[in-house]
Protein backbone atom coordinates (compact mmCIF):
# COMPACT_ATOMS: atom_id res chain seq x y z
CA UNK A 1 0.00 0.00 0.00
CA UNK A 2 3.00 2.48 0.69
CA UNK A 3 5.40 0.94 -2.59
CA UNK A 4 2.55 0.30 -5.10
CA UNK A 5 1.40 3.36 -5.65
CA UNK A 6 4.69 5.02 -5.86
CA UNK A 7 5.96 2.49 -8.83
CA UNK A 8 2.25 3.26 -10.35
CA UNK A 9 3.52 6.70 -10.28
CA UNK A 10 6.79 5.71 -12.23
CA UNK A 11 5.25 3.65 -14.31
CA UNK A 12 2.92 6.35 -15.18
CA UNK A 13 6.33 8.95 -15.73
CA UNK A 14 7.48 6.63 -18.35
CA UNK A 15 4.70 5.76 -20.67
CA UNK A 16 2.10 7.51 -22.82
CA UNK A 17 -1.52 6.70 -23.47
CA UNK A 18 -1.39 4.96 -26.68
CA UNK A 19 -3.33 3.88 -29.61
CA UNK A 20 -5.80 1.14 -29.48
CA UNK A 21 -3.80 -1.52 -30.71
CA UNK A 22 -0.72 -0.72 -27.86
CA UNK A 23 -2.66 0.33 -24.95
CA UNK A 24 0.76 1.79 -23.72
CA UNK A 25 4.25 2.66 -24.73
CA UNK A 26 7.16 3.34 -22.61
CA UNK A 27 8.88 6.53 -23.46
CA UNK A 28 10.83 9.16 -22.72
CA UNK A 29 8.76 12.03 -24.37
CA UNK A 30 7.25 13.39 -20.84
CA UNK A 31 10.51 14.15 -19.98
CA UNK A 32 11.67 15.62 -22.34
CA UNK A 33 8.44 17.79 -22.73
CA UNK A 34 8.96 18.73 -19.66
CA UNK A 35 12.80 20.15 -20.22
CA UNK A 36 12.18 21.34 -23.38
CA UNK A 37 9.14 23.71 -22.51
CA UNK A 38 11.01 27.04 -20.96
CA UNK A 39 7.69 27.45 -18.90
CA UNK A 40 7.53 24.65 -17.19
CA UNK A 41 11.55 25.12 -16.42
CA UNK A 42 10.77 28.30 -15.35
CA UNK A 43 7.76 27.19 -13.15
CA UNK A 44 9.90 24.52 -11.29
CA UNK A 45 12.99 27.34 -10.11
CA UNK A 46 10.40 29.60 -9.22
CA UNK A 47 9.51 26.79 -6.93
CA UNK A 48 12.77 26.22 -5.44
CA UNK A 49 13.04 30.03 -5.67
CA UNK A 50 9.99 29.99 -2.98
CA UNK A 51 11.11 27.26 -1.60
CA UNK A 52 14.55 28.55 -0.73
CA UNK A 53 13.47 31.97 0.45
CA UNK A 54 10.71 31.58 2.35
CA UNK A 55 12.97 28.68 4.37
CA UNK A 56 15.87 31.82 4.64
CA UNK A 57 13.09 34.11 5.50
CA UNK A 58 11.90 31.64 8.48
CA UNK A 59 15.18 30.54 10.03
CA UNK A 60 16.21 34.45 10.20
CA UNK A 61 13.03 35.11 12.08
CA UNK A 62 12.46 32.04 13.90
CA UNK A 63 16.08 31.63 15.12
CA UNK A 64 15.93 35.10 17.45
CA UNK A 65 12.35 33.66 18.20
CA UNK A 66 13.74 30.22 19.67
CA UNK A 67 16.75 31.80 21.44
CA UNK A 68 14.25 34.04 22.76
CA UNK A 69 11.83 31.22 24.06
CA UNK A 70 14.63 29.17 25.94
CA UNK A 71 15.67 31.92 27.97
CA UNK A 72 12.20 32.79 29.41
CA UNK A 73 11.56 30.99 32.62
CA UNK A 74 10.64 27.34 32.31
CA UNK A 75 7.16 27.80 32.96
CA UNK A 76 6.95 30.33 30.58
CA UNK A 77 8.89 28.37 28.03
CA UNK A 78 6.01 25.70 28.14
CA UNK A 79 3.51 28.63 27.73
CA UNK A 80 5.37 29.70 24.48
CA UNK A 81 5.82 26.39 22.85
CA UNK A 82 1.82 25.97 23.62
CA UNK A 83 1.15 29.14 22.01
CA UNK A 84 3.65 28.61 18.98
CA UNK A 85 1.98 24.74 18.69
CA UNK A 86 -1.79 26.43 19.58
CA UNK A 87 -2.38 27.68 16.00
CA UNK A 88 -1.22 24.76 13.94
CA UNK A 89 -3.93 22.31 15.01
CA UNK A 90 -5.88 24.68 13.11
CA UNK A 91 -6.66 23.67 9.58
CA UNK A 92 -4.16 24.66 7.18
CA UNK A 93 -6.95 25.91 4.86
CA UNK A 94 -8.80 27.74 7.09
CA UNK A 95 -5.43 29.71 8.22
CA UNK A 96 -5.02 30.07 5.01
CA UNK A 97 -8.42 31.36 3.58
CA UNK A 98 -8.24 33.58 6.63
CA UNK A 99 -5.30 35.35 5.85
CA UNK A 100 -6.61 35.61 2.10
CA UNK A 101 -9.12 37.56 3.29
CA UNK A 102 -6.99 40.03 5.87
CA UNK A 103 -4.81 40.79 2.31
CA UNK A 104 -8.07 41.06 0.08
CA UNK A 105 -7.60 45.06 -0.19
CA UNK A 106 -3.97 45.22 0.37
CA UNK A 107 -1.01 46.90 -1.77
CA UNK A 108 0.60 43.70 -1.86
CA UNK A 109 1.78 41.92 -4.76
CA UNK A 110 0.20 38.10 -5.77
CA UNK A 111 3.99 37.05 -5.04
CA UNK A 112 4.50 39.07 -1.32
CA UNK A 113 0.66 37.46 -0.45
CA UNK A 114 2.34 33.83 -1.37
CA UNK A 115 5.23 34.27 0.85
CA UNK A 116 3.38 35.87 3.59
CA UNK A 117 1.30 32.57 3.68
CA UNK A 118 3.86 30.24 3.53
CA UNK A 119 6.41 32.05 5.94
CA UNK A 120 3.21 32.03 8.25
CA UNK A 121 2.33 28.20 8.08
CA UNK A 122 6.13 27.12 8.13
CA UNK A 123 7.07 29.36 10.30
CA UNK A 124 6.36 27.20 13.44
CA UNK A 125 8.20 24.31 12.12
CA UNK A 126 11.45 26.09 12.59
CA UNK A 127 11.26 28.28 15.96
CA UNK A 128 10.39 24.36 17.17
CA UNK A 129 13.03 22.50 15.71
CA UNK A 130 15.44 25.67 16.68
CA UNK A 131 13.97 25.59 20.21
CA UNK A 132 14.38 22.56 20.59
CA UNK A 133 18.50 21.71 19.86
CA UNK A 134 18.88 25.01 22.27
CA UNK A 135 16.86 23.78 24.99
CA UNK A 136 19.03 20.51 25.02
CA UNK A 137 22.15 22.50 25.07
CA UNK A 138 24.27 23.04 28.72
CA UNK A 139 23.91 26.39 30.01
CA UNK A 140 27.23 26.26 31.89
CA UNK A 141 28.94 25.90 28.05
CA UNK A 142 28.20 29.34 28.04
CA UNK A 143 29.77 29.95 31.48
CA UNK A 144 33.20 28.18 30.77
CA UNK A 145 32.87 30.07 27.17
CA UNK A 146 32.97 33.41 29.09
CA UNK A 147 35.36 32.13 31.75
CA UNK A 148 37.95 31.24 28.61
CA UNK A 149 37.75 35.38 27.75
CA UNK A 150 34.91 34.88 25.03
CA UNK A 151 32.24 38.24 25.53
CA UNK A 152 28.90 37.32 24.94
CA UNK A 153 28.89 37.55 21.06
CA UNK A 154 31.70 35.57 20.94
CA UNK A 155 30.12 33.31 22.94
CA UNK A 156 27.08 32.92 20.86
CA UNK A 157 29.04 32.87 17.45
CA UNK A 158 31.86 29.99 19.30
CA UNK A 159 29.24 27.87 21.33
CA UNK A 160 25.40 28.36 20.62
CA UNK A 161 25.40 28.95 16.85
CA UNK A 162 27.05 25.51 16.28
CA UNK A 163 25.00 23.30 19.02
CA UNK A 164 22.34 24.87 17.06
CA UNK A 165 22.78 23.75 13.61
CA UNK A 166 20.72 20.46 14.04
CA UNK A 167 18.01 22.10 14.98
CA UNK A 168 18.48 24.31 12.28
CA UNK A 169 18.62 22.02 9.77
CA UNK A 170 15.69 19.64 10.63
CA UNK A 171 13.67 22.91 10.30
CA UNK A 172 15.12 23.19 7.05
CA UNK A 173 13.79 19.53 6.19
CA UNK A 174 10.15 20.53 7.66
CA UNK A 175 10.20 24.10 5.52
CA UNK A 176 11.54 23.01 2.41
CA UNK A 177 10.27 20.01 1.86
CA UNK A 178 6.47 20.76 2.00
CA UNK A 179 7.49 24.36 0.74
CA UNK A 180 8.47 23.03 -2.61
CA UNK A 181 5.24 21.19 -3.31
CA UNK A 182 3.04 23.66 -1.71
CA UNK A 183 0.14 24.20 -3.97
CA UNK A 184 -3.15 25.69 -2.39
CA UNK A 185 -1.28 28.29 -0.77
CA UNK A 186 -0.23 29.59 -3.69
CA UNK A 187 -3.50 29.45 -5.13
CA UNK A 188 -5.49 30.68 -2.24
CA UNK A 189 -3.76 33.43 -1.92
CA UNK A 190 -1.81 34.42 -5.43
CA UNK A 191 -4.60 33.27 -7.55
CA UNK A 192 -4.28 32.45 -10.49
CA UNK A 193 -1.50 34.43 -11.74
CA UNK A 194 1.29 32.30 -9.53
CA UNK A 195 1.80 29.12 -10.93
CA UNK A 196 4.10 26.63 -8.56
CA UNK A 197 4.83 22.95 -9.58
CA UNK A 198 1.97 21.62 -7.16
CA UNK A 199 -0.22 23.50 -8.80
CA UNK A 200 0.93 22.22 -12.29
CA UNK A 201 0.63 18.81 -10.87
CA UNK A 202 -2.40 19.67 -9.90
CA UNK A 203 -3.70 21.14 -13.21
CA UNK A 204 -2.70 17.81 -14.99
CA UNK A 205 -4.28 15.59 -12.66
CA UNK A 206 -7.54 17.28 -11.86
CA UNK A 207 -8.04 19.47 -15.08
CA UNK A 208 -6.29 18.46 -18.19
CA UNK A 209 -6.28 14.74 -16.79
CA UNK A 210 -2.98 14.16 -18.73
CA UNK A 211 -1.84 12.08 -16.05
CA UNK A 212 1.28 10.43 -17.50
CA UNK A 213 2.55 13.80 -18.15
CA UNK A 214 1.85 14.80 -14.64
CA UNK A 215 3.37 11.74 -13.14
CA UNK A 216 6.67 12.74 -14.57
CA UNK A 217 6.59 16.20 -13.07
CA UNK A 218 5.65 14.42 -9.63
CA UNK A 219 8.22 12.42 -10.62
CA UNK A 220 10.99 15.12 -10.86
CA UNK A 221 10.18 17.44 -7.82
CA UNK A 222 10.64 14.33 -5.77
CA UNK A 223 14.07 13.66 -7.40
CA UNK A 224 14.74 17.08 -6.84
CA UNK A 225 13.30 17.32 -3.42
CA UNK A 226 15.28 13.76 -2.59
CA UNK A 227 18.94 15.29 -3.75
CA UNK A 228 18.69 18.55 -1.97
CA UNK A 229 17.46 16.25 1.17
CA UNK A 230 20.52 14.05 0.77
CA UNK A 231 22.75 17.53 0.90
CA UNK A 232 21.60 18.79 3.41
CA UNK A 233 21.50 15.92 5.53
CA UNK A 234 25.62 15.51 4.31
CA UNK A 235 26.01 19.12 5.40
CA UNK A 236 24.98 18.47 8.73
CA UNK A 237 27.64 15.15 9.02
CA UNK A 238 30.40 16.97 7.63
CA UNK A 239 29.59 19.81 10.62
CA UNK A 240 29.47 17.07 12.95
CA UNK A 241 32.75 15.50 11.57
CA UNK A 242 34.54 19.08 12.23
CA UNK B 1 20.99 43.61 29.90
CA UNK B 2 17.28 45.00 31.05
CA UNK B 3 17.03 46.90 27.71
CA UNK B 4 17.93 43.21 25.57
CA UNK B 5 15.15 41.28 27.98
CA UNK B 6 12.42 44.10 26.82
CA UNK B 7 13.50 43.64 23.06
CA UNK B 8 13.44 40.13 23.34
CA UNK B 9 9.77 40.23 24.90
CA UNK B 10 8.55 42.66 22.15
CA UNK B 11 9.93 40.33 19.70
CA UNK B 12 7.72 37.28 20.89
CA UNK B 13 4.54 39.17 21.26
CA UNK B 14 4.96 40.81 17.63
CA UNK B 15 5.28 36.72 16.50
CA UNK B 16 2.28 35.96 19.11
CA UNK B 17 0.65 38.41 17.03
CA UNK B 18 1.64 37.12 13.36
CA UNK B 19 0.48 33.61 14.42
CA UNK B 20 -2.84 34.76 15.94
CA UNK B 21 -3.72 37.59 13.87
CA UNK B 22 -5.67 35.13 11.45
CA UNK B 23 -7.55 33.54 13.98
CA UNK B 24 -8.70 36.81 15.52
CA UNK B 25 -9.62 38.01 12.04
CA UNK B 26 -11.82 34.82 10.95
CA UNK B 27 -13.52 34.88 15.02
CA UNK B 28 -14.29 38.46 14.07
CA UNK B 29 -15.63 38.75 10.92
CA UNK B 30 -17.63 35.72 11.53
CA UNK B 31 -19.85 38.09 13.11
CA UNK B 32 -19.61 40.64 10.67
CA UNK B 33 -23.02 42.05 9.12
CA UNK B 34 -22.12 42.40 6.05
CA UNK B 35 -20.18 40.57 3.19
CA UNK B 36 -17.04 42.13 3.48
CA UNK B 37 -13.84 40.83 4.32
CA UNK B 38 -12.22 43.45 4.91
CA UNK B 39 -14.48 45.89 6.97
CA UNK B 40 -16.58 45.27 9.59
CA UNK B 41 -19.99 46.89 9.73
CA UNK B 42 -21.67 45.31 12.66
CA UNK B 43 -22.81 42.42 14.70
CA UNK B 44 -24.68 39.61 13.26
CA UNK B 45 -24.99 35.93 13.69
CA UNK B 46 -26.76 35.48 10.13
CA UNK B 47 -22.92 33.63 8.74
CA UNK B 48 -23.88 31.01 11.51
CA UNK B 49 -27.74 30.33 10.01
CA UNK B 50 -26.51 30.14 7.06
CA UNK B 51 -23.72 27.52 7.74
CA UNK B 52 -26.30 25.15 9.92
CA UNK B 53 -28.22 25.60 6.98
CA UNK B 54 -25.89 24.55 4.04
CA UNK B 55 -26.03 20.84 4.19
CA UNK B 56 -22.54 20.36 2.31
CA UNK B 57 -20.88 22.23 5.11
CA UNK B 58 -22.32 20.68 7.74
CA UNK B 59 -21.50 17.07 6.14
CA UNK B 60 -17.85 18.26 5.60
CA UNK B 61 -17.49 18.38 9.60
CA UNK B 62 -19.13 15.56 9.94
CA UNK B 63 -16.93 13.69 7.37
CA UNK B 64 -13.89 15.41 9.10
CA UNK B 65 -14.46 14.16 11.96
CA UNK B 66 -15.76 10.43 11.37
CA UNK B 67 -12.59 9.87 8.46
CA UNK B 68 -10.23 11.10 11.12
CA UNK B 69 -11.65 9.14 14.55
CA UNK B 70 -11.51 5.64 12.17
CA UNK B 71 -8.28 6.40 10.46
CA UNK B 72 -7.11 7.22 14.53
CA UNK B 73 -8.39 3.97 15.81
CA UNK B 74 -7.48 1.66 12.32
CA UNK B 75 -3.96 3.07 12.00
CA UNK B 76 -3.48 2.72 15.52
CA UNK B 77 -3.93 -0.50 15.95
CA UNK B 78 -2.46 -1.66 12.88
CA UNK B 79 0.18 0.57 13.54
CA UNK B 80 0.99 -1.04 16.94
CA UNK B 81 1.19 -4.59 15.95
CA UNK B 82 3.26 -3.50 12.69
CA UNK B 83 5.81 -2.35 15.52
CA UNK B 84 5.68 -5.08 17.99
CA UNK B 85 5.78 -7.35 15.22
CA UNK B 86 8.92 -5.36 14.23
CA UNK B 87 10.69 -5.04 17.35
CA UNK B 88 10.55 -8.70 17.43
CA UNK B 89 11.90 -9.51 13.72
CA UNK B 90 15.58 -10.29 12.45
CA UNK B 91 17.59 -6.45 11.91
CA UNK B 92 17.21 -6.85 8.19
CA UNK B 93 13.44 -6.72 8.00
CA UNK B 94 13.41 -4.13 10.73
CA UNK B 95 15.69 -1.62 8.48
CA UNK B 96 13.95 -2.28 5.59
CA UNK B 97 10.71 -1.80 6.73
CA UNK B 98 11.13 1.57 8.15
CA UNK B 99 12.95 2.08 5.23
CA UNK B 100 9.43 1.85 3.52
CA UNK B 101 7.68 3.78 6.65
CA UNK B 102 10.32 6.99 5.83
CA UNK B 103 8.98 6.77 2.59
CA UNK B 104 5.53 8.93 3.09
CA UNK B 105 6.84 11.40 4.92
CA UNK B 106 9.81 12.55 3.34
CA UNK B 107 7.69 12.53 -0.17
CA UNK B 108 5.78 15.44 -0.55
CA UNK B 109 2.16 14.64 0.26
CA UNK B 110 1.19 15.64 -3.48
CA UNK B 111 3.33 12.80 -4.68
CA UNK B 112 1.77 10.55 -2.18
CA UNK B 113 -1.80 11.67 -2.83
CA UNK B 114 -1.82 10.88 -6.49
CA UNK B 115 0.18 7.89 -5.74
CA UNK B 116 -2.83 6.76 -4.12
CA UNK B 117 -5.14 7.91 -7.14
CA UNK B 118 -3.34 6.45 -9.25
CA UNK B 119 -3.35 3.51 -7.37
CA UNK B 120 -7.16 3.06 -6.73
CA UNK B 121 -7.37 3.97 -10.50
CA UNK B 122 -5.39 0.78 -11.68
CA UNK B 123 -7.81 -1.22 -9.49
CA UNK B 124 -10.69 0.21 -10.85
CA UNK B 125 -11.77 1.56 -7.21
CA UNK B 126 -13.78 4.44 -7.80
CA UNK B 127 -13.02 7.26 -5.50
CA UNK B 128 -15.39 8.17 -2.90
CA UNK B 129 -16.13 7.80 1.03
CA UNK B 130 -14.09 4.22 0.80
CA UNK B 131 -11.18 5.21 -1.14
CA UNK B 132 -10.76 9.01 1.36
CA UNK B 133 -10.61 6.55 4.39
CA UNK B 134 -8.39 3.88 2.68
CA UNK B 135 -5.88 6.95 2.24
CA UNK B 136 -6.58 8.09 5.48
CA UNK B 137 -5.50 5.09 7.64
CA UNK B 138 -2.51 4.00 5.69
CA UNK B 139 -0.99 7.67 5.62
CA UNK B 140 -1.18 7.60 9.46
CA UNK B 141 0.26 3.83 10.05
CA UNK B 142 4.05 5.53 9.64
CA UNK B 143 3.28 7.97 12.23
CA UNK B 144 1.78 5.58 14.86
CA UNK B 145 4.87 3.47 14.15
CA UNK B 146 7.16 5.94 14.32
CA UNK B 147 6.41 6.64 18.00
CA UNK B 148 5.26 3.55 18.98
CA UNK B 149 9.31 2.27 18.12
CA UNK B 150 11.32 4.10 20.56
CA UNK B 151 8.87 2.94 23.45
CA UNK B 152 9.32 -0.77 22.43
CA UNK B 153 13.06 -0.54 21.86
CA UNK B 154 13.38 0.09 25.87
CA UNK B 155 11.09 -2.73 26.46
CA UNK B 156 12.64 -5.46 28.54
CA UNK B 157 12.85 -8.20 26.76
CA UNK B 158 12.82 -10.36 29.94
CA UNK B 159 9.73 -9.19 31.01
CA UNK B 160 7.43 -10.29 28.61
CA UNK B 161 9.31 -13.90 28.73
CA UNK B 162 8.33 -13.90 32.47
CA UNK B 163 4.78 -13.37 31.92
CA UNK B 164 4.74 -16.49 29.82
CA UNK B 165 6.87 -18.40 32.15
CA UNK B 166 4.38 -17.09 34.78
CA UNK B 167 1.13 -18.95 33.20
CA UNK B 168 0.26 -16.11 30.44
CA UNK B 169 -0.96 -16.52 27.06
CA UNK B 170 0.71 -14.78 24.22
CA UNK B 171 -2.29 -12.77 24.18
CA UNK B 172 -2.52 -12.24 27.39
CA UNK B 173 1.38 -10.90 27.83
CA UNK B 174 0.47 -8.89 24.70
CA UNK B 175 -1.99 -6.67 26.77
CA UNK B 176 -0.96 -7.16 30.14
CA UNK B 177 2.62 -6.33 30.39
CA UNK B 178 3.80 -5.44 26.80
CA UNK B 179 0.46 -2.84 25.64
CA UNK B 180 0.61 -1.01 29.82
CA UNK B 181 4.27 -0.29 28.80
CA UNK B 182 4.46 1.17 25.32
CA UNK B 183 0.95 2.99 25.84
CA UNK B 184 2.28 6.49 26.16
CA UNK B 185 3.93 6.00 22.82
CA UNK B 186 0.77 4.85 21.86
CA UNK B 187 -1.31 7.44 22.99
CA UNK B 188 0.76 9.81 21.46
CA UNK B 189 0.83 7.77 17.86
CA UNK B 190 -3.13 8.21 17.90
CA UNK B 191 -2.80 11.87 18.51
CA UNK B 192 -0.59 12.60 15.90
CA UNK B 193 -2.63 10.35 13.55
CA UNK B 194 -5.92 12.12 14.19
CA UNK B 195 -4.38 15.74 13.75
CA UNK B 196 -2.95 14.63 10.59
CA UNK B 197 -6.35 12.95 9.24
CA UNK B 198 -8.43 16.00 10.60
CA UNK B 199 -6.37 18.85 8.83
CA UNK B 200 -5.46 16.78 5.86
CA UNK B 201 -6.01 18.47 2.66
CA UNK B 202 -3.75 17.04 -0.08
CA UNK B 203 -4.56 13.28 -0.11
CA UNK B 204 -7.80 13.94 0.81
CA UNK B 205 -8.03 16.29 -2.44
CA UNK B 206 -6.75 13.77 -4.95
CA UNK B 207 -8.57 10.64 -2.83
CA UNK B 208 -11.83 11.66 -2.38
CA UNK B 209 -14.94 11.01 -5.04
CA UNK B 210 -17.78 13.52 -6.09
CA UNK B 211 -20.14 14.53 -3.14
CA UNK B 212 -17.80 13.66 -0.08
CA UNK B 213 -15.89 16.54 1.08
CA UNK B 214 -14.22 16.81 4.41
CA UNK B 215 -13.31 20.39 5.97
CA UNK B 216 -10.72 20.73 3.93
CA UNK B 217 -11.27 20.10 0.08
CA UNK B 218 -15.09 21.92 1.32
CA UNK B 219 -13.01 25.40 2.03
CA UNK B 220 -10.40 24.89 -0.94
CA UNK B 221 -13.55 24.43 -3.37
CA UNK B 222 -15.82 27.38 -1.93
CA UNK B 223 -12.66 29.69 -2.09
CA UNK B 224 -13.88 31.00 -5.87
CA UNK B 225 -16.52 32.65 -4.09
CA UNK B 226 -16.59 35.01 -1.05
CA UNK B 227 -18.24 32.93 1.30
CA UNK B 228 -18.04 34.35 4.99
CA UNK B 229 -19.83 31.39 6.34
CA UNK B 230 -16.42 29.44 5.84
CA UNK B 231 -15.55 32.05 8.73
CA UNK B 232 -18.21 31.19 11.01
CA UNK B 233 -17.25 27.24 10.41
CA UNK B 234 -13.46 28.48 11.32
CA UNK B 235 -14.47 29.69 14.16
CA UNK B 236 -16.10 26.79 15.23
CA UNK B 237 -12.87 24.79 14.63
CA UNK B 238 -11.09 27.15 16.39
CA UNK B 239 -13.65 26.98 19.70
CA UNK B 240 -13.40 22.80 19.23
CA UNK B 241 -9.45 22.86 19.37
CA UNK B 242 -9.39 25.53 21.95
CA UNK B 243 -11.96 23.60 24.26
CA UNK B 244 -9.90 19.56 23.55
CA UNK B 245 -6.15 21.63 24.50
CA UNK B 246 -7.56 23.18 27.65
CA UNK B 247 -9.13 19.85 28.87
CA UNK B 248 -5.93 17.56 28.10
CA UNK B 249 -3.87 19.93 29.46
CA UNK B 250 -5.82 21.52 32.48
CA UNK B 251 -6.92 17.72 33.32
CA UNK B 252 -3.44 16.54 33.80
CA UNK B 253 -2.15 19.77 35.70
CA UNK B 254 -5.00 19.42 38.38
CA UNK B 255 -4.58 15.55 38.68
CA UNK B 256 -0.67 16.15 39.08
CA UNK B 257 -1.82 18.88 42.11
CA UNK B 258 -4.06 16.97 43.45
CA UNK B 259 -1.79 13.87 43.87
CA UNK B 260 0.38 16.34 45.33
CA UNK B 261 -1.74 17.53 47.75
CA UNK B 262 -2.11 14.10 49.03
CA UNK B 263 1.49 13.36 48.83
CA UNK B 264 1.50 16.48 51.20
CA UNK B 265 -1.03 15.58 53.52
Amino acid sequence: MIILPMLIIVFYAFSTQGNSLIPVKLTLDNFARFFSDSIFVEVLLRSLKLAIITTIICILIGYPAAYFIAKLSPDNQSIAVLLVTLPQLINMLVRTYAWRGILLESPFSPEVKVYIGMVYNFLPFMILQIYTSLSKMDPSLISAANDLGCDNRMAFIKVTLPLSVPGIISGITLVFLPAVSSFFIPKLLGGGSYVLVGNLIENYFVTTGDWNFGSAISLIMAVIILISMYFTRKFDYDKEAI
Amino acid sequence: MKKKSWFSKFYLVLIMAFFYLPIVYVVLFSFNASRSLTNFTGFSLQWYQKMFATREMMESIYYSTIIAVIATVVSTIVGTIVAIGLSKSSRLVKEAVTQVNNLPMLNPDIVTAIGFMLFFSTLNIPTGFGTLLLAHIVFCIPYVILSVMPKLRQLDDNVAEAALDLGCTPFEALYKVIIPQIREGIISGALVAFTMSFDDFVISYFTTGPGINNISTYVYATTKRINPSVNALSTIIVIAITIILIITNVVPMIKARRENDEKTA
